[in-house]
């Protein structure tokens, strides 16, 4: 995982709320291998007809070079899956920008190096009034918490601890394993006091 | 004197190996549940040469893509690829495996309680969003990503900040015919599907204390519907009655040891939770879904709503709702013709559930085709051994094996765009049942309903003279 501070793209307005995690990528399309890319199965049904074509009016396919998304309330609601992620970070996506997420999606957005970052309603309507004509550039900093857009700036709540990741690019299993000795002191206690905690051999 | 503690509280103290500076707790997993979905976290583990840490802490499971029929010969490549490549790493790493042919496979969620692998005061983690179930046990129970999956087979840990805590109470009597099903669709319609996001949910109230473990699985499994974590049930003596003998529940004295510890994980009398939300159990009546989000609620008895009537911000998704459903604003929903009915899946696919459908069903014959799936291979004997699966297929409906099934139509359980179904599952969202599919959550004894009557109903009056 690659670590940023900050990011300069295009922004483009998404405003539907309760986008789900079937939405971000359908479950047809999750026994892909991730090193075949996830990219083209982002939004799959939401971005095309009854008959299958692209849809012409739909965001996504007018501005494909978009690398922050602006989107309503609760995004990536729904199921745990990684896939939803990966749809997004392979189609060239850095940030969304929304009032709420699914609290798992946004933990597996971080561990994913995209930013899920949390704005308050007003700022919310700013930007979509912003947006309306169009996609815009928009510059993202990471360390202020802050979106640029033109003249419009606005602040956005990101866990302290999610900012560090996102910004050294960590990988929690290296970090863990320095905390060994203290895991296996840990496991050693719950055996003696929680012994009842450990499987019973099946009859 | 102690702090008063919640059962959060308790639970999370237990676990804690270690707190970063920042807050960020490191969390010791007890039961670590896998299923093909897990592969993408298998791959990475395997690209760094890491063996599983806790293998005997490990449990393998098919479920997400058993086909539910013909399962000697699986059809689909891809589906038969997903199966063997979770046979393939349980081989690899030396953990037990629920294959297909194993008579105690079943659903994650459905088959960890059975098996006694759930216990209260676990912490219990899957890379699945309904992993919550296992909280009616009074378990910390939360569904991670494949990232997060990874870092559990590599260090049987897992980093966690701590949820806010949330108690929602019930209190009082539900009525006939009104289950667990509709006392959480009836939270998540009234705080919305975000309503409890970065909470762990506590239910209590004497509803809840009244449910069997099956009604408070079906709780707490559709706790993530409402955006909570997690969502759990205190430990009592309907837990310990329910796990006592479970195949992996403990035995002999460290049985009266855990009781003992368990006795002691209740929210102290007296202790404060960041929010609480108060329900009246006779309140909620038999509830079904309108809508693409398992918000869109509403009682059987109500109209549809006017996207004019919802507020503003739920404008937009009430209309795209309605498209996408094929309904009109103002209508009755009762009365609505489905074409498909489906019972099963980890939110109600247990024992109870079909009883309590047969119960409708007894005698009578479905307008509709439809599935009903077991939640578990145990699940199946056990109905078959009660003559249920000669009630359902008397009744015309298909009787077939455990599996998630057409909760998420990963098997190849699907509807055809514009196909109406009444489904005991947990999600509403477009094409969770196949492209343009239109799904009705609603309890298993309204999915009867509505298979004998071939349209959306209300299940009371064909519970009457009957024991459900």
């Amino acid at each position: 995982m690659t670590g940023w501070r900050t990011h300069k793209g295009k922004m483009l307005g998404l405003p539907v709320a309760n986008i789900d995690t079937d939405q971000l990528i359908p479950a047809r399309f999750m026994s892909v291998r991730r090193g075949e890319g996830y990219g083209s199965y982002l939004m799959h049904d939401m971005r095309r007809d009854k008959t299958g074509a692209l849809r012409a009016d739909f965001p996504l396919n007018v501005h494909p070079k978009a690398s922050v998304i602006l989107a309503g309330r609760n995004f990536g609601s729904g199921s745990s899956r990684e896939a939803a992620v990966y749809a997004l970070v392979d189609a060239g996506i850095r940030a969304v920008i929304a009032p709420g997420f699914g609290d798992i999606f946004a933990s597996n957005a971080v561990n994913n190096s995209l930013l899920p970052a949390k704005i308050d309603e007003e700022s919310y309507a700013a930007l979509d009034a912003a947006l309306s004509k169009g996609p815009q550039e928009v510059t993202i900093d990471i360390d202020a918490r802050s979106l640029t857009l033109g003249t419009l700036q606005v602040g956005f709540a990101l866990d302290d601890s999610w900012a560090t990741k996102l910004i050294n690019g960590w990988d929690d299993i290296d970090l863990t394993r320095n905390h060994d000795a203290a895991i296996t002191a840990f496991k050693h206690i719950r055996s003696q006091t929680a012994a009842w905690a450990w499987p019973a051999a099946a009859d | 004197m102690r702090a008063l503690q919640t059962m959060l509280d308790k639970l999370w103290a237990a676990h804690e190996v270690l707190q970063r500076e920042d807050g960020v707790s490191l969390l010791w997993v007890d039961r670590h549940l896998v299923h093909e979905g897990s592969h993408h976290a298998f791959a990475k583990i395997s690209e760094r040469g890491l063996p599983v840490a806790e293998p005997s802490l490990t449990f393998a499971v098919v479920d997400h893509y058993a086909p539910t029929r013909g399962r000697s010969r699986i059809a689909d490549p891809q589906i038969a690829r997903m199966i063997d490549t979770l046979r393939s790493n349980a081989n690899t790493h030396g953990l037990r495996l629920y294959d297909l042919t194993d008579p105690y496979q079943g659903i994650v969620h459905v088959l960890g309680p059975e098996e006694g692998l759930t216990l209260p005061g676990l912490l219990i983690n899957c890379g699945d969003s309904h992993t919550s179930t296992h909280g009616a046990f009074g378990a910390l129970a939360f569904g991670i990503g494949a990232t997060e999956v990874a870092h559990v087979l590599a260090t049987q840990t897992v980093w966690q900040r701590k949820p806010k805590s949330m108690r929602i109470t019930i209190e009082g009597a539900l009525g006939a015919g009104v289950t667990a099903k509709d006392l959480a669709l009836g939270w998540i319609a009234k705080l919305g599907t975000d309503g409890a996001q970065g909470h762990a949910v506590e239910y209590a109230g004497s509803a809840v204390r009244d449910l069997s473990m099956e009604g408070r699985m079906t709780l707490c499994n559709l706790s993530i519907e409402g955006g909570a974590r997690l969502g759990m049930v205190a430990p009592d003596e309907t837990t310990f009655a329910y796990l006592e003998g479970r195949r992996f529940a403990p035995k002999g004295a460290d049985w009266e040891a855990a009781c003992a510890d368990w006795a002691s994980l209740a929210s102290d009398k007296g202790a404060s939770f960041d929010r609480e939300v108060t329900l009246d159990a006779a309140e909620i009546s038999p509830t079904v879904t309108w809508g693409t989000s398992p918000e869109q609620a509403i009682p059987i008895s109500a109209a549809i709503p006017d996207p004019a009537d919802v507020p503003s911000e739920k404008v937009e998704a009430a209309r795209a709702a309605l498209d996408y459903m094929g309904l009109k604003a103002g209508e009755m929903i009762e009365g609505t013709p489905v074409d498909h009915v489906f019972i099963g899946s980890c939110t109600n696919g247990r024992i109870e559930d079909l009883r309590a459908a047969a119960a409708v069903l007894r005698g009578r014959k479905a307008k509709v085709p439809g599935l009903i799936s077991p939640g578990s291979t145990q699940v199946k004997a056990q109905a078959e051994a009660e003559g249920l699966d000669r009630i359902f297929t008397e009744a015309g409906l298909d009787w077939v094996a455990s599996g998630c099934s057409m909760c998420v139509g990963m098997n190849g359980d699907l509807l055809g765009a514009g196909k109406r179904c009444a489904s005991s599952t947990n999600r509403n969202f477009k094409g969770r049942q196949g492209r343009g599919a239109r799904t009705h959550l609603m309890s298993p004894v309204m999915v009867a309903a509505a298979a004998v009557t071939g349209v959306l109903t209300d299940v009371r009056p064909l519970l009457e003279g009957r024991v459900a």
